[in-house]
Parts: C-alpha cells; structure tokens; sequence
C-alpha cells in the first residue's frame, strides 16, 4: 500500500491563494479526516489529491512518486463525491463496471467484481436501475460501490454523507465505519461534521483559513487542542470560553474573571506561570463541569441555570456567569431547579488555557 | 349555480382574443388550402368558379417526375445539411467548451451567420461563387487551380455548402448550452474512473446531451424542408430542376405556372412531411416525460 505525502501544498486561484503551504503525511492504510469550516481549502487538497485542481505550488507524493502532473487516472485512486456524480444513463451495475469496462477487463471479471461489491452494499436487487430510480442513501451506496470495485490503492471521499437526512447519515457512517474494517485501504475522507471525523477517523486533520491547525489521533486532539480554534471545532456541545487574568495570590496561581475565581492545580499553574502574559482565556468542555453543592470556591463555577434542554440520557443547561454564557452537560438524572444560581465543580483535567491574543494553548 | 357557470368561462373569455386571431390568421388559410387543393384552380378564378376535380391533383403529382425530382432534392438537401451541421456543430461546442480567454467574443462570432437575413446570405453566397469574379474561384485560380462551375454542375453542392455555414451556429449554440449543463462531477468521475478525452464525450457527455441533441436535429430538419430564400436567390432552382427545393416548386406553380390546386396540394404534401416530423418531436419528449415519471414513482416506491 502506498503513502501519501503533500510537501509544502499551495493553491492559488489568479492572486487568491487558498492553501498556505500544506504539509502532510499519510500513514499506509490509515483512514484520514480532513476537517474544518467551509471554505477552509480541505475539498480543495482534496481534489489536489485527486488530480482534479492543479498544483499552484509544491508537490504531492504518492509512495515517494512526485504526481502532481499526472492525470487522476494515472494516480491509483477512487473517489466518492458529495452529489454521488453517478452517470444518469447507465444503470447500477454500469456505473459501478465503467472503470473496469474502460481498462478492458475480461467480462467475467467484470460481472464477479460488481456482484461480489453490490453483495456487500446491500445492491444486488437493483443492478439494473438506473440513478433516478434509486434513493438518496442506495445512490449513496451505488458511490461506494463505484469506488469499491477499482481495487484502487487509495479512496477519496469528499464530504459522501452531507446529501443525506440524519437519520440516513448515522447508518451510513455506521456503514462506512464497517467498511472500513473490511478494506484495507488508504482512505482520505473530507467533511465539515466533527461527528463523522471523531467516529471515523484513525487521524484527523483540522483545517482552517487554508492551514492545518493540527492534526492526531481524535483523542489527542480532543483531550490536547493547540488552539482555541481547534479546541472550539471538535466537540458536542462545543467547549466554553471564558475571559480570565492570570493571579499570583498566596503563593498559589488563580484564574480570576467575571463571576469566578479558580485557583489552577499543580501542572496548568505551573504552564500559566511560565507564560508571560496575563490575559487569558479559559476553556472548560460542557461535560468537565458537574454539579455539586458542596463544592468550594476556589474549584468551581457560579452558575444561573437559564434553560435547560432535554435531550434523553443528557440534558443540556445553557448557564449564566457573569454576563458570559457557559454550556453544561449533565446525566438527566440530577434535577435542576432552572433560574436559581448553582455550583459546578470543575474538571481540573478538563481545564485549557489560550493566549487571548494569539489564541494558541497555553 | 349561474355563478359557478360564470366562473367557468371566465378563463375562455380571456382566451377568446387568442383563439378568434388564430383563427383567422391560421385555421382559415390552412382550411382554405386544403379546399383549394381538391379543385382546379387558375388564380384568374375566384374559387368560387373552379371545378372541383377530387384526388386528382394529388395523384397527377404523385406521378410528376418533376414533383419527385423535387421531393428528391428537399429530401437530400435537408438529410445532407442536417447531419454535416450536427456534427460540426457539435464537434465545435465539444471543443470550445472551456475558459479560454476570449471565448465569449469567439462564441458571438460564431453565431454571427445565424443573424444575417437569408436573402443577403443568398446574395453574399452567389456573389462569392461567381465563375469568374467570385471570391472562391479567383483564390482557386491565383493558386494556380481549375475554378469550379459552383452554382452550375456543383450547385446543389453550393447550396448546401452556404446552408451549412448560416445554421451550423444554431447546433453549436444549442450544444453548447447542454454541454454546460451536464453535471460537472460525472465528468469528474469519469476522469478518475480512466476515461480519455475521447471516452469522456462517447461514454458521457454525448449520452447525456441526446435527448438536446434530438430535438435539435428535428427542428433543423423542419427548418430545412421549407428553406427557400437563400437557394432562390442564388439559383432560382437551376439549372435544371437541380436545386429546385418543394418550397420554390410550389412557388413557381402558383405563380408561373398558374396552377393554385396543384400547389395547394404540394404543400399539403409538404405539411404532411413536416407534420410527421413535428409529431415524431412530440412523441420524444412525451417518452421521456414518462420515463422521468416512471423513474420517479420507482424511487419513492424504495424509500
């Protein structure tokens, strides 16, 4: 299986340049997420990828072969695109056969390969339809098959699910994820949804303004954002921030801002004294901050209970401190008496630290 | 219950000033030929005084050699023009649909004949075919050819040849329009499924472009059968009965020949080509009307 590599990846459209010089490494058979708002350039790699955009600058290297001048069909890949891309008048069974047909492939060949995939997608009973007679999630599937059947080293996937209602999108990113374990492959997959690039991804690459803020193992990048952008990005119901001064006080490091004052524990006291500037902003995920009457001052959060939303196992409590809006996740469980002003105790592990300015982690 | 009834006319009494024109300017002439065209007529008569005679003007044409002669050269002209255009108008919008710099400027260009009226298209054509001072036989000559007897021995040729560059640009601009309405990611993925350029426009854009391309080529071909400025400017139907399309047979007819029934009756025969033709354009988009149909109930059958 080969490796990717983009070295130094520019794109520039006449004197806008999109992409700032992409450095990126792809691990054989790793299924990579690129991530990241619209317009942040990862369709754009993507299809830098592909051999679809040409390369403004920079090189791309597909096992150490530079292939920015070669045409897509000399790169080995399969892709899968946001509107499916089927051909309309060819049915299932020739969509999915129209690489193989072109290579020449003996028939028999052909028939096996389309049977073997459709088994596996669950489209053996509509091999003869054509697109417009399908669903939106089987000519999702009809997609996937497409690329499944080229035995491609290497799948593309330019955001596959975002046509779909969300009901389908869960079950097709189950599926996906299924798959996934079957072929071994190198995947790149493209997406806005952090729920698809936390569930799917062995390494998830967050793009933003047409750099890559950071990349890793969704874990690493949950627990350890480099900066308040990423940290802000990954996560349901999104990480709170809040403005805070750096305090020396008794011999102790405080965080203290509107309506607070924490006093920070042994490892972040230590990185916020290290760091010279006093403005900072605290990051606390909904789910790091619990409730808990007896909790002290100095380790938790005064919080007005505004709204309180439902949703099943969890609720979600939109809170009031000090004029800035903080989210809490709670089990459901716990009854929250909404409009009095409670005490979250927080996480310490839970708590990141940005400069204001910079907005990179302390 | 007064008022019910009221309300239901309404929208006829609003189409009434549509219908009576109608009427008068198409329905009445249409209906007149068709009754002038059983009787013998000399445009002397009012056809009040002419004889009625039955089929027998139909039949008398159905045996002229000349009228199929005619028939002969409408039918090749139309089939010969019509698929040299679609294939170069086409092929042209296959190659300039792209963004090159100054494409907009080429595509006006090339729309440009389309927009010239056809009497001067005809005038332009007969003057640059001349024998001796036309454009195309002093090049021949000053290249030290033979010059070519365009609109004698090669005049049906000639015509075509004038036709072809006056319509071309309609196939093109159609073409071009359904070229870029594909989808552009099929061709995405036809390019990473391997396809060569050439494979690209077989497999996909053709395919898909036909059902444009089909009515295209339908409307051209009604077009062609009735063509008539441009060949009586530039030959009058000659020499002989070479050029000499239905349309200015049935002129000469009427007015040379003095005989209105039997021209009622080519045009008759005219309109019935042309009515089938229409009828077939209809019959197409009907299908496909039904094939979208069908194609849609079976995708909500499967949600």
């Amino acid at each position: 299986m080969p490796t990717i590599r983009l070295d130094n990846l520019v794109k520039r459209y006449g004197a806008v340049e999109v992409l700032h010089g992409i450095d990126l490494s792809m691990e054989e058979n790793e299924f990579t997420v690129l991530v990241g708002p619209s317009g942040c350039g990862k369709s754009t790699t993507l299809r830098m990828i592909a051999g679809l955009e040409s390369v403004s600058e920079g090189e791309i290297y597909i096992d150490d072969r530079p292939v920015s001048h070669l045409e897509p069909k000399e790169r080995d890949l399969a892709m899968v695109f946001q509107d499916y891309a089927l051909y309309p008048h060819m049915n299932v069974a020739k969509n999915m056969s129209f690489a193989l047909r072109l290579e020449k492939r003996p028939k028999a060949e052909i028939d096996r390969k389309v049977r073997e995939v459709a088994d596996m997608l669950g489209l053996t009973p509509f091999l003869h339809r054509k697109p417009g007679e399908l669903s939106g999630g089987q000519r999702q599937r009809v997609a996937m098959g497409r690329a499944l059947t080229r035995d491609s080293a290497t799948f593309l996937f330019d955001e596959p699910l975002s046509n779909l209602d969300a009901k389908l999108r869960g079950q097709m990113r189950a599926e996906l994820a299924l798959m996934r374990q079957r072929v071994h492959k190198n995947m790149i997959y493209v997406t806005h949804d952090q729920i698809e690039a936390m569930t799917l991804a062995d390494r998830i690459v967050v793009m933003h303004g047409g750099y890559i803020q950071q990349q890793g193992t969704p874990e690493e990048l949950f627990k350890h954002p480099v900066n308040k952008f990423v940290a802000g990005f990954l996560g349901t119901p999104p990480m709170n921030f809040l403005d805070a001064e750096v305090v020396d006080r008794d011999g102790a490091v405080w965080l203290i801002g509107k309506g607070f004052e924490l006093a920070l524990d042994g490892e972040h006291a230590a990185a916020a004294k290290a760091h010279r500037k006093r403005h900072v902003t605290l990051g606390i995920r909904p789910s790091d901050l619990d409730f808990d009457a007896e909790a002290g001052n100095e380790t938790s959060l005064e919080l007005r209970v505004i709204v309180s939303e439902y949703i099943g196992a969890h609720s979600v409590l939109m809170c009031d401190c000090g004029g800035q809006q903080v989210v809490v996740e709670l089990k459901s469980e716990t009854p929250i008496p909404l409009g009095e002003t409670l005490r979250f105790r927080v996480n310490p592990a839970g708590m990141h630290l940005f400069d204001r300015e910079t907005e990179n982690a302390i | 219950m007064q008022r019910a009834t009221l309300n239901r006319m309404t929208p006829y009494a609003f189409m009434a000033p549509a219908a009576i024109v109608m009427v008068i300017a198409l329905l009445y002439p249409l209906l007149y030929m068709v009754w002038g065209s059983f009787r013998d007529w000399n445009p002397a008569q009012t056809i009040g005084e002419t004889e009625f005679v039955g089929f027998k003007n139909y039949v008398t044409l159905f045996y002229d050699p000349a009228f199929r002669e005619s028939l002969s050269v409408t039918l090749r002209f139309a089939v010969i023009v019509v698929g040299v255009e679609m294939v170069i108008g086409v092929g042209l919008a296959l190659l300039l649909d792209r963004n090159i710099r100054g494409m907009s400027v080429l595509r006006t260009l090339f729309i440009l004949p389309m927009m010239i009226a056809p009497v001067v298209v005809g005038l332009m054509w007969r003057y640059m075919y001349h024998p001796t001072v036309g454009t195309f036989n002093r090049f021949l000559k000053s290249i030290g050819l033979e010059g070519v007897d365009w609109l004698g021995q090669n005049a049906l040729m000639s015509v075509i040849i004038a036709d072809i560059w006056q319509w071309t640009p309609f196939i093109f601009i159609l073409a071009l329009a359904a070229l870029q309405s594909l989808p552009r990611s099929a061709l995405e993925a036809a390019r990473i499924d391997g396809a060569t350029p050439w494979q690209q426009i077989w497999h996909i854009k053709i395919p898909l472009m036909m059902p444009v391309l089909i009515v295209t080529c339908l409307l051209r071909l009604i077009d062609a059968f009735k063509v008539l400025e441009v060949i009586l400017v530039m030959t009058e139907g000659g020499p002989g009965l070479s050029t000499e399309i239905l349309a200015l047979r049935i002129s000469r007819t009427a007015t040379e020949f003095r005989e209105l029934g039997v021209a009622a009756a080519m045009s008759n025969y005219l309109l019935m080509l042309l009515l089938i033709l229409t009828a077939l354009m209809f019959a197409y988009t009907k299908i496909q009307e039904a094939r979208e149909a069908r194609l849609r109930t079976a995708a909500e059958e499967d949600l």
